[in-house]
């Protein structure tokens, strides 16, 4: 009885959409789902980080050629060579090789760097800030105008917009994006002179980092009334960067808000607003809009969790400093350990992204859980 | 194909015109067929490249450095040690088509084997094979691609091996998913009731039917892996100087863009090109033949 009384306080008719509805019959009529939803989805997280673990360790171990030599070039003598695979653990059996760093990784070291001999683990965090904030402000670049223009395109099908927006998302993803950047640099920094060819911020600017967020650190500055200038510089670096790396995703989020959008739009509540007079502005950003995003947000979290990692690029040509470059200098060096715990965080948090992303998805669209 | 060969039971059940309605269906899209001609265009400059080039790719002529474009003898102008741009970006075509189709050919063999047998055999085999293929998707595709170029050291060769590696987890699981949806139709069930082997129930009998969404896989794959290989050639990965690769042309002038705006330029015109080519061409196959794929 008392089921049933609980059943009609959250009486589906009166919630407002989808979302909400399946967020309210999750939390409300089956506590217990979502958390084994997530539970199920974290426990087969493990085989996975236990298995890229692995990968990255025979990766590196099974290198042809001796990592030592490599590392200490071809005029180490055999006594600094025996040093450094001591060191290294190098002379010890493949497995028990594999043991060492399986315990050391799940105890949170990453071992040393051969350059810096920083713990790698710092020299990423401290890095971190720099790639997210890029991450962020490309993923947030390519969302805004991605949606606009895949929700113009699909509002205007087949007509010049639609056109020129596909035709141009379609040579996006065509686009090196290393290329992209030069040409960014050419016309903008060089040609123009309007924006900076690479740095986080002006040299000249002295500033002791708060969040090591650039653009919230400016922010805070400016808030405490101590000059514009910070947050102004670091606008002006981030925009190239930003515009290199958000333009595949734009193209991607483009595309598949246009064809999600044309998909709703031909639905039948879609259709019955429509004849009831709902004002073709109210049809497509109220009732349409909210579904047609459901694939679209998919997108998103996993083109943030692509730009996290793949800003390699991007980040060397613009000298930005985070871990993109920094992963690129130690392959360059051949800086094994670095190369082997960047590999292996960045995988990690890729990994972790593309559940969140599930998860969340999950939320939002009630009929993946059904499956 | 001959009609009443179709009916025997060693030929692949696919309908008779199914690839030529295909064809034409292709010939009608627009879009696919500016990809086609793209193609095409960069297939004939490569393969007739020595004929076609102007002047040798390697050549230096210091005396004529930086010439700009549409100066006479040199349509496209010259690159910072004076060899000839128009020889330099014809020579990269066959580079570039190379390693897009030979890295998607590597592709294709590896994942094609696992997909077929994953989805063939089910159970432990599927498992083992989808596990390998979930951590390989753990790491996100560039990274994995440089990482394993850098393990086995810069070349163009091991480039190719590298994006042949990473790209390889879709098409295992491509081929996986047509061969589960056909693994107990009737015509395989009828087949293996006359006692045909497992190894050619796979090859001959299911994988051709696999080959339609696998089209499609990978002439997107194609593109993506030339752009793959110039990003590698970028960072000094992929092809070594003075190879006339267009990633690297790009790279060794970057430092000219100040001054020859071209020689950076030319090169990325290039491999959008083609890239778009793969690009359109691959969204028209997909579009008819496989409707399920279409965005």
């Amino acid at each position: 009885m008392q089921r049933i009384g609980r059943f009609e306080q959250t009486k589906p008719a009166r919630l407002p959409d989808g979302p909400v509805l399946a967020l309210a019959s999750l939390l409300g009529r089956e506590p217990s789902f979502m958390l084994k939803f997530v539970a199920k989805r974290l426990v087969s997280l493990i085989p996975t980080l236990l298995g890229v673990v692995t990968l990255v360790f025979f990766m590196i171990a099974l290198t042809p050629g001796d990592p030592a030599r490599i590392m200490l070039g071809e005029r180490a003598n055999a006594e600094q060579l025996a040093q450094l695979r001591a060191e290294l653990g190098l002379d010890q059996p493949l497995v028990k090789q594999y043991g060492l760093y399986l315990s050391r990784v799940v105890r949170g070291d990453l071992g040393n760097s051969i350059i810096s001999q920083q713990k790698i683990t710092d020299e990423l965090s401290e890095r971190l800030p720099a790639t997210i904030e890029l991450a962020l402000m490309a993923t947030l670049f390519a969302s805004i105008l991605g949606i606009v223009l895949g929700v113009a395109a699909a509002r205007k099908r087949n007509s010049w917009v639609d056109y020129t927006t596909m035709t141009g998302a379609l040579v996006g993803v065509s686009m090196p994006v290393f290329w992209l950047a030069l040409v960014l640099i050419m016309v903008f920094s060089i040609f123009l002179d309007l924006l900076p060819t690479g740095g986080r911020i002006d040299v000249r600017i002295y500033f002791k980092p708060i969040t090591n967020f650039y653009l919230l650190d400016g922010l805070i500055l400016m808030l405490k009334g101590e000059g514009t200038e910070v947050f102004v510089s670091a606008l002006k670096h981030i925009i190239l960067p930003t515009i290199a790396l958000g333009t595949i995703p734009l193209a991607i989020i483009a595309r598949t808000t246009r064809s999600s959008m044309l998909e709703v739009l031909k639905q039948d509540y879609v259709k019955t607003a429509r004849a009831a007079g709902v004002k073709e502005r109210k049809v497509v950003y109220r009732y349409a809009l909210r579904n047609a995003l459901l694939p679209v947000v998919t997108v998103i979290g996993i083109q943030f969790g692509l730009l996290l990692s793949g800003a390699i690029l991007t980040e060397t040509i613009f000298s930005w400093p985070g871990i993109g470059k920094w992963i690129y200098h130690a392959i360059g060096a051949r800086d094994f350990p670095a190369v082997q715990g960047g590999i292996l965080f960045i995988s990690i948090f890729f990994v972790l992204i593309n559940l969140t992303v599930d998860l969340l998805y999950s939320v939002i669209n009630p009929r993946i859980r059904l499956k | 194909m001959n009609e009443t060969k179709t009916a025997t039971t060693d030929e692949i059940p696919a309908e008779p015109g199914f690839w030529r309605e295909s064809w034409y269906q292709l010939t009608r899209n627009r879009a696919a067929m500016v990809g086609l001609v793209i193609i095409a265009l960069f297939a004939i400059l490569a393969i007739f490249a020595p004929l076609l080039a102007p002047a040798d790719p390697v050549v230096q002529s210091i005396s004529e450095r930086m010439t700009p474009p549409l100066s006479p003898g040199y349509l496209l102008g010259t690159d910072d040690l004076g060899r000839d741009m128009l020889s330099r970006i014809i020579y990269g075509g066959r580079i570039s088509l190379v390693i897009g189709v030979v890295s998607v050919g590597i592709s294709l063999v590896l994942g094609g084997i696992l997909g077929l047998a994953a989805g063939y055999f089910g159970g432990w085999t599927d498992r083992i094979i989808m596990r390998i293929i979930d951590i390989m998707l753990a790491f996100p595709y560039i990274l994995l691609t440089i990482v394993i170029v850098a393990m086995l050291g810069p070349s163009l060769f091991n480039a190719m091996v590298a994006i042949g590696i990473s790209q390889m987890p879709r098409y295992a699981r491509v081929i996986r998913a047509s061969v589960i949806s056909e693994r107990e139709q009737d015509y395989v069930l009828a087949e293996r009731s006359l006692g045909t082997s497992d190894l050619e129930l796979m090859f001959r009998t299911i994988l051709p039917n696999a080959l339609a969404p696998t089209i499609v896989q990978a002439t997107l794959g194609v593109g993506e892996a030339i752009l793959s290989s110039a990003g590698l050639s970028f960072l000094g990965l992929g092809a070594q100087p003075p190879t006339p690769e267009w990633g690297l042309m790009i790279a060794s002038s970057k430092q000219f863009i100040t001054t020859a705006w071209w020689i950076v330029t030319l090169p990325g015109i290039a491999i959008l090109l083609t890239v778009l080519g793969f690009n359109l061409l691959g969204d028209g196959l997909r579009d008819i033949l496989d409707p399920r794929m279409r965005d």
